[in-house]
This record gives C-alpha cells, structure tokens and sequence, in this order.
C-alpha cells in the first residue's frame, strides 16, 4: 500500500491552508472594509481561479514563477532551488486553488459582522487595525475556521494546476491526486482504493463541518 | 474648566427610500454640561452625533474641541483620536468579551493591563452591576447592558460624550434610576456631553440646554425648562408663525 502521495497531500494542504489563510483574511479584510480605485478589479483577480481552466493557471503560474521570471530567479538565488517542480510549487499550485475560497468566505463572514460593533470600537479609542483584530476577526471566526477547512479540502484534491507547476514526480511533489491518476491509468485501481476513501472521507467530514458552522453563523 | 465643542456641519442627508432627503446644517456651541438634541425621528441628531464623533463625514463645516480642529474640511482627525465616547441606541456591546473586557476596551494602552482591569471593575462597581463581572452581554437584562454601555463610556475618560437614544428601550422605573445615576456620573466628569432623544422626560432628567432639530435645521434653543419641550407641537406652530411673519 503506497501511502507517500496521501501523505504528501496532506502536507501541501495543511501548508497552502496556513498560506492562503494570511493572504485571504488581509485580502478579504480590505475588500471588506476598505473602499480603494481597483476594488472590483482585486475582486476579480481573486475569484478568477474557481472558474479558470488549471493549465491556463498553471500558465500564468509558469510565466510568473518559472526558472526564468524575476521572482523565480531571485527565489532559487536565495534557497538554491527553484519553485516550479518542487513541494514549494505543489504548495503555490494548492495555494492559488483555495485562495478564492478563504476570500469569499472570509469576505461574507467580515461583511455580516455589526458594523456599529467596529464604530463603537474606533469611538473607544481603537485604530483600524486593533478594530479588526479585535472586534470584527472574532467576531467572524465561525466564518474565518470555515474558510480554512475549505482551502484545506480544496488543496489536498488539487490535480490539475499541481501537474503543470509541480509536475508529477514521485517522492517529490506526486500527490495523491496526481497518484491516483496514475493508478488508474497502470490499470491499479485496487491501489488506488485507499486515497480515494481517504480523500472522500476528509473532504466529506470537512464538509459538514463547514456547513455547520455557516449555518450557526447564519442564524447567530 | 474642559472646552467646549463647536459645531458647524453641513451634509445631504437621504431618506430611507433613496428618493427624498434633506440638507443637514446646523450651528451649535456644547459647553461643557448637558445639552440635548430634541426632535422627532429623521430630523438628523444622530447623523449630527456621527459627524462629532467621526463616523460620518461632513460635506462641509468645522468641528472642534476648544482649539483643537476635529474637521474642517482639510485636516479631519481621526475618529480613535477624537476620545468622544458614543453610547448608541443599540448600545453595541462587544458580544463576545465579559463585562469588564467591555469596560477595559477603551482605557488607554499605556495604561499596564492589571491597571485597566482595576479600573473596568470599579467603574462596574460605581454603576451598579459588579456582579456581571465575568459575564457576557447577552446574560445582560436591558438595564444592566445600559449600565456596562455607560461604565465602558466614562471608563475611558472621554473628553466629550455622545448619548444617542440609549435610554429609549428601558421601562420607566429602571430608566429613572439610571438617568440619575448618568446625571451624578455626567456632573462629575464635567465635559461637553450631547444627549439625542425625542422624550421630554429623559431631557428634563439630564440636559441643561435643549436644541431644537426638525428636518436637519436647529429651530429653536432653549432651557430645559421650557415649556414647548413637553409640547414640540408648540415649537412647530411657532415657527410657522415666524415663516409667514
């Protein structure tokens, strides 16, 4: 029983869960409560990937991130290796697919918070910042745990923006996604029957969590 | 003696339907002391108490603490600088901290947190309600919840304070106590406070002056012990008196 790629997974997905989550909450935060030029636009860039095909993603990933991009220079100059094809891109790759979601979901949660909650708290003497951190985060964590327990579902079944950025190297960055379909092309579907229940069992235990949690914060 | 708060704001202000509105401008000076906004729903107290306290921006005028600029068109000060504490109607406390978090919140940071709490507890303690220590606001009944707005507004030392209608849901009996207790607390900070509400009751029990408002303008300054406060009808006849004088 090979359980290296499901062990993978889970480690890419609890990676780009925590990464996603310090991007999406400060981009939800701003999109939430700040009025700028360029908000629709923002909005945008950060729903396109729930709709946009994985290889035109994993494209635009390549261009920004590969061996020959500036930040892909700088990166490997600073750690010696690059970010495409490795665990670091299996995790960029993950990130850009649960990144959407955290925004969303962040985003609602901040929105329906009281918005008086946030004036008293700014009237008491508290910056922008102390206001969010301390009123209006709390306030939206049902919301806030959601979001991260659907990047995390999303992440670990990443295929397709994983194949182009990560590749599909075995040990390396060959998730369980990436396995199974190996598996099931070699004819190994008995192989494969173990991540596949893993997998279902997960993202359906995430799943109801997250519904539970939407729905108290619906009612509260 | 504190300085007074002067008032000069101007703002469209819409109506619920998106359609009617009015122009808010009015001119007043707060001294410190009680004054009140007494007019009917929709008349612009509460957006008045929003432009003082910074969370509703003017489209013109000036406000300001003595010398100190709070808005003037180019320098507006930000609402966290302002220390004008605003107890709202919904009174807005924080749902998820105890009564003393709620209290403490609005302490200054420099002061050392053991410090705070001292002080959140016996402001409780001076309010009547030491025993929601501990407890969150949604253990409160509707005077005690009063009581914690009032406690976490005078617990920061604000230097002016806004009452927007935070006495409207309460039955007569608790209201009566609670005005009086507001009116100790309000004698002994000695600051510029505004108290909006449409009950001549509540004005007499705590304000000095009363302003007038009806649909944006102030149309009347007066004593409390005026006698139109128990009869706004009497304002409005008399200033359509001065209309066709």
């Amino acid at each position: 029983m090979e359980l290296e790629p499901l062990l993978l997974s889970f480690e890419v997905a609890a990676a780009a869960m925590l990464l996603s989550a310090f991007i999406g909450i400060g981009v939800a935060a701003l999109l939430a409560n700040v009025k700028f030029p360029g908000r629709d636009l923002v909005d945008v860039i950060f729903t396109a990937p729930i709709v946009m095909p994985p290889t035109v993603l994993g494209y635009y990933v390549l261009v920004v991130l590969g061996r020959k991009s500036v930040i892909g220079h700088a990166w490997e100059s600073v750690f010696g290796s690059s970010i495409v094809f490795t665990k670091t891109g299996a995790i960029v790759a993950a990130v850009i697919g649960a990144l959407p979601l955290v925004v969303k979901t962040v985003r609602t949660a901040l929105e329906e918070t009281d918005p008086t909650l946030v004036l008293a708290a700014r009237t008491l003497g508290a910056t922008p910042l102390r206001a969010f951190a301390t009123i209006q985060l709390p306030l939206a964590y049902r919301g806030v745990v959601a979001a991260l327990m659907l990047a995390f579902a999303r992440s670990l079944g990443d295929f397709g923006v994983t194949l182009m950025v990560a590749g599909d190297i075995p040990g390396v960055t060959r998730t369980a996604a990436l396995a199974i379909y190996d598996m099931i092309q070699a004819h190994r579907e008995d192989d494969a029957l173990v991540m596949i229940v893993t997998l279902t069992l997960t993202v359906g235990v995430l799943l109801y969590v997250v519904g539970k949690l939407t729905a108290r914060n619906r009612e509260t | 003696m504190a300085p007074s708060l002067h008032v000069r704001v101007a703002l469209g202000v819409k109506a619920p339907d998106g359609v009617s509105g009015f122009e808010l401008d009015v001119e007043f000076e707060v001294p410190p002391g009680v004054t009140v906004l007494f007019g009917p729903s929709g008349a612009g107290k509460s957006r008045t108490l929003g432009c003082i306290a910074g969370i509703v921006r003017p489209s013109r005028g000036r406000i300001a603490l003595g010398d100190e600029a709070w808005f003037d068109g180019k320098v507006t000060c930000p609402i966290h600088r302002r220390r004008a504490a605003y107890v709202f109607q919904s009174l807005a406390l924080f749902p998820h901290m105890a009564a003393e978090y709620n209290v403490e919140y609005g302490i200054a940071r420099d002061v050392p947190s053991h410090e705070r709490r001292a002080r959140a507890i016996k402001m409780l303690e001076r309010m009547h309600v030491p025993h929601l220590v501990g407890r969150k606001p949604r253990t409160f009944s509707g005077g005690e919840a009063q009581r914690v707005a009032l406690a976490r507004a005078f617990a920061m030392h604000p230097r002016v304070l806004l009452l927007d209608e935070p006495f409207s849901a309460l039955d007569s009996k608790t209201k009566t106590a609670l005005l009086a207790e507001a009116r100790e607390r309000i004698a002994e900070a000695k600051i510029p406070t505004i108290l909006v509400t449409h009950d001549h009751g509540e004005a007499r029990a705590l304000g000095e002056r009363v302003l007038f408002m009806e649909l944006g303008r102030i149309i009347r300054t007066a004593d409390v012990s005026d006698p139109a406060l128990s009869s706004p009808k009497l304002v409005a006849a008399e200033r359509a008196g001065e209309d066709r004088s």
